[in-house]
């Protein structure tokens, strides 16, 4: 799998629609480290501020929204669980589409769209936590669908306002995902959110394992699913968070990446985190690797995750979700 | 020896002289921009627009594909041009390597003038290395923009041209204010869409031109903003005395069904088709197209005020403007509609 990713991260540098030869390529990439004099400042630019950014950033939105959608499948003991079952992308869009209808600079829509995400999140954990004698699981799924449904309105309410030649296309286009516009500042900037989220998912992958059997059965192997859960939560909704704010709605990765993974490895979460990040990050530098080059513009990527992403699903559906059990 | 010392010494001229030089623009970003500009690459459809109108040889290609209709309204090279979609950041579809692999001298939008869009412009710039430029789209400042646009792309001439055309058509259309008393000026509902359901605001882009030419836009009572979903319950308590159809479809819809029938403006055939190609006379998008659609408005509202033969007028536009001569029959095919048959 990691080979699968060496081999994705290539074909995205190879790969894009300014045509380059072998040789304006090598010269990219060993001018990086001999310094851009000699470069071709046109070369320089298609390689090191537009392929490269692009790159890093699927890396780590595919690494994080995979991982994301094996955590809540996890917790959730629900295989029909994705990143944004408590509301994130939801909340995030709605923090976008408000920074873009209040005509913000891009680094306070950034901002506004990572706010978003965290307060529906924390709505949909007070909702849980207020709402006891019920099944804990099942009302936070619930709250997280209510408050993705408000979140939607709001969306939807901007764009009827929002001006239709300049806003509304923008709108549109960020509410379908996609990484035409993404710099190296913005891959730094959500680098330490996401490296934040992450830690957690990774170093309690063996716990994550104890609490798919049941909080019961956790709770007797000593596992502290009272703070471990939220932790957990936020870790996920963290990286989702993150991601969303530079990259807009990427739909499908974090709900089939996890099962694709579950096939190749089995439910061992120990194993399947891993998996899921490296195959996350080579699947969304593959779909980024089409975004930019089936059309003379740029296809956003939630149509085409959504395109390969929902086939692939009912296959597997109709496969008898062998890697489940 | 000399010889060459000459040549040495005209090169080095000729260097400096296509150096860079400072462009400042409507939202107050000092660009670097080169002396010499060959080829423009439109960020946005208003864009694409001007410099078709301004610089069609330097235009680098298109926002939106032509349409098989509007293609007529062209001139062939132009409808050649390939197309590169909107390059409006996270806002756009074009492709960042299409766009530098196209090679442009400099970028330009057209538009709105907001943080956003400086931002966005600064954050293009800043990829690509290709010099940005925004300029103020609004109506009223369409001389002002040919002529900006026209010292920016070594073009003076033509822009001072079209910029004087802008200027005469803002100073007739005060004339015409000044001699129609605001009793007399309509109120207009303007139906987008298939089922016309869909408006502007007070204030939205979509509707200046209407509200420049003395309209009352009957939606401004439902507040400002942009575009706006509306309900014929709606635009019968408006009941204005004019509509006019984005759409022909609509148009026809309008004046044959019944629930439309008691609308004042269905009632006395006051329904009218606003002309469209290659580009819409009141939006999409909102550009110089606007300097001849103004005029029909004029003639459509105050046909007594004024003195506007509509059809001359049309050809000369898209003579000066677009670069094609019209047939009687494409301009009967334009404004079809446009106006009450009697005329």
């Amino acid at each position: 799998m990691a080979a699968a990713l060496v081999v994705a991260i290539v074909l995205s540098m190879i790969i894009g629609k300014y045509p380059l030869t072998a040789g304006e390529l090598a010269d990219a990439w060993l001018g990086w480290a001999w310094g851009h004099d000699q470069l071709d400042p046109t070369i320089a630019t298609v390689v090191w501020n537009v392929r490269f950014p692009r790159v890093v950033a699927a890396i780590l939105i595919g690494a994080s929204l995979a991982a994301a959608g094996a955590v809540f499948q996890a917790l959730f003991r629900n295989p029909l669980v994705a990143p944004d079952i408590l509301g994130v992308s939801a909340g995030s869009s709605l923090g976008a589409v408000l920074g873009i209808f209040l005509s913000l600079p891009v680094i306070a829509i950034q901002l506004t769209s990572f706010a978003g995400g965290l307060i529906a999140v924390l709505a949909v954990y007070a909702v849980g936590m207020a709402i006891r004698n019920r099944d804990p699981v099942l009302t936070l799924v619930l709250a997280g669908v209510a408050i993705g449904a408000l979140a939607g309105a709001g969306i939807s309410l901007i764009k009827i306002l929002a001006d239709p030649y300049d806003q509304l296309p923008a709108i549109t286009y960020w509410l379908l995902g996609s990484l035409t516009s993404v710099t190296r500042g913005d891959a730094l900037g959500i680098l330490p959110a996401i490296v934040i989220g992450l830690a957690p998912l990774i170093a309690f992958r063996w716990q994550v394992n104890l609490m798919s059997l049941g909080d019961e059965e956790a709770k007797a192997l000593g596992v502290e699913t009272r703070w471990l859960r939220p932790l957990l939560i936020a870790g996920a909704t963290l990286v989702t968070a993150a991601s969303v704010s530079i990259a807009g709605v990427i739909g499908w990765i974090g709900l089939v990446i996890p099962h694709i993974a579950r096939m190749l490895v089995g439910p061992d979460f120990r194993r399947l985190l891993p998996a899921s990040m490296l195959l996350g990050a080579s699947f969304l530098l593959c779909v980024d690797i089409l975004a930019r080059t089936v059309a003379r513009i740029e296809v956003p990527l939630g149509i085409l995750t959504a395109a390969i992403g929902a086939p692939f699903f009912l296959w597997l559906l109709a496969g008898g979700r062998r890697g489940w059990q | 020896m000399s010889g060459r010392l000459i040549a040495l010494a005209i090169l080095a001229i000729s260097s400096t002289a296509v150096d860079a030089r400072d462009f400042t623009d409507a939202g107050g970003r000092v660009v670097d921009v080169p002396d010499v500009i060959a080829v423009a690459l439109p960020a946005g459809p208003p864009a694409a627009v001007l410099l078709y109108t301004l610089a069609p040889d330097k235009l680098a290609g298109w926002v939106n594909e032509p349409s098989g209709a509007a293609a007529a309204f062209l001139t062939p090279q132009s409808v050649a041009l390939p197309t590169y979609g909107r390059l409006t950041g996270s806002g756009g579809d074009a492709n960042m390597e299409v766009v530098l692999q196209a090679k442009p001298d400099i970028i330009i939008d057209v538009g709105t003038v907001n943080p956003t869009y400086i931002d966005l412009a600064n954050r293009v710039q800043e990829q690509t290395g290709i010099p940005y430029i925004l300029i103020d789209g609004s109506f009223e400042k369409s001389g002002e923009t040919y002529r900006l646009l026209g010292e920016l792309l070594g073009e003076e001439a033509r822009a001072e041209v079209l910029a004087t055309y802008a200027d005469d058509t803002l100073a007739q259309l005060a004339t015409t204010l000044a001699a129609v008393p605001a009793d007399q000026r309509p109120s207009i509902y303007y139906g987008r869409g298939d089922e016309g359901l869909e408006t502007g605001l007070s204030g939205s882009i979509n509707v200046e031109i209407l509200e420049a030419a003395g309209a009352t836009n009957v939606a401004a009572a439902a507040g400002k903003g942009g575009l706006t979903d509306v309900s014929l319950e709606q635009i019968l308590a408006w009941n204005p005395d004019i509509i006019i159809a984005a759409r022909g479809s609509f148009a026809e819809a309008a004046k044959t069904n019944p629930d439309w029938s008691s609308i004042a403006a269905v009632k006395s055939g006051a329904v009218y088709v606003a002309p469209s190609l290659p580009f819409g006379w009141i939006d999409s998008p909102p550009s110089a197209n606007r300097l001849i659609g103004v005029r029909w408005l004029q003639e459509l509202f105050y046909p007594d005020a004024v003195d506007i033969d509509l059809a001359a007028d049309t050809k000369a536009f898209y003579s000066l403007f677009y670069d094609v001569d019209l047939t009687e029959a494409q301009v009967g095919k334009l404004v079809g509609g446009a106006l009450p048959t009697a005329h």
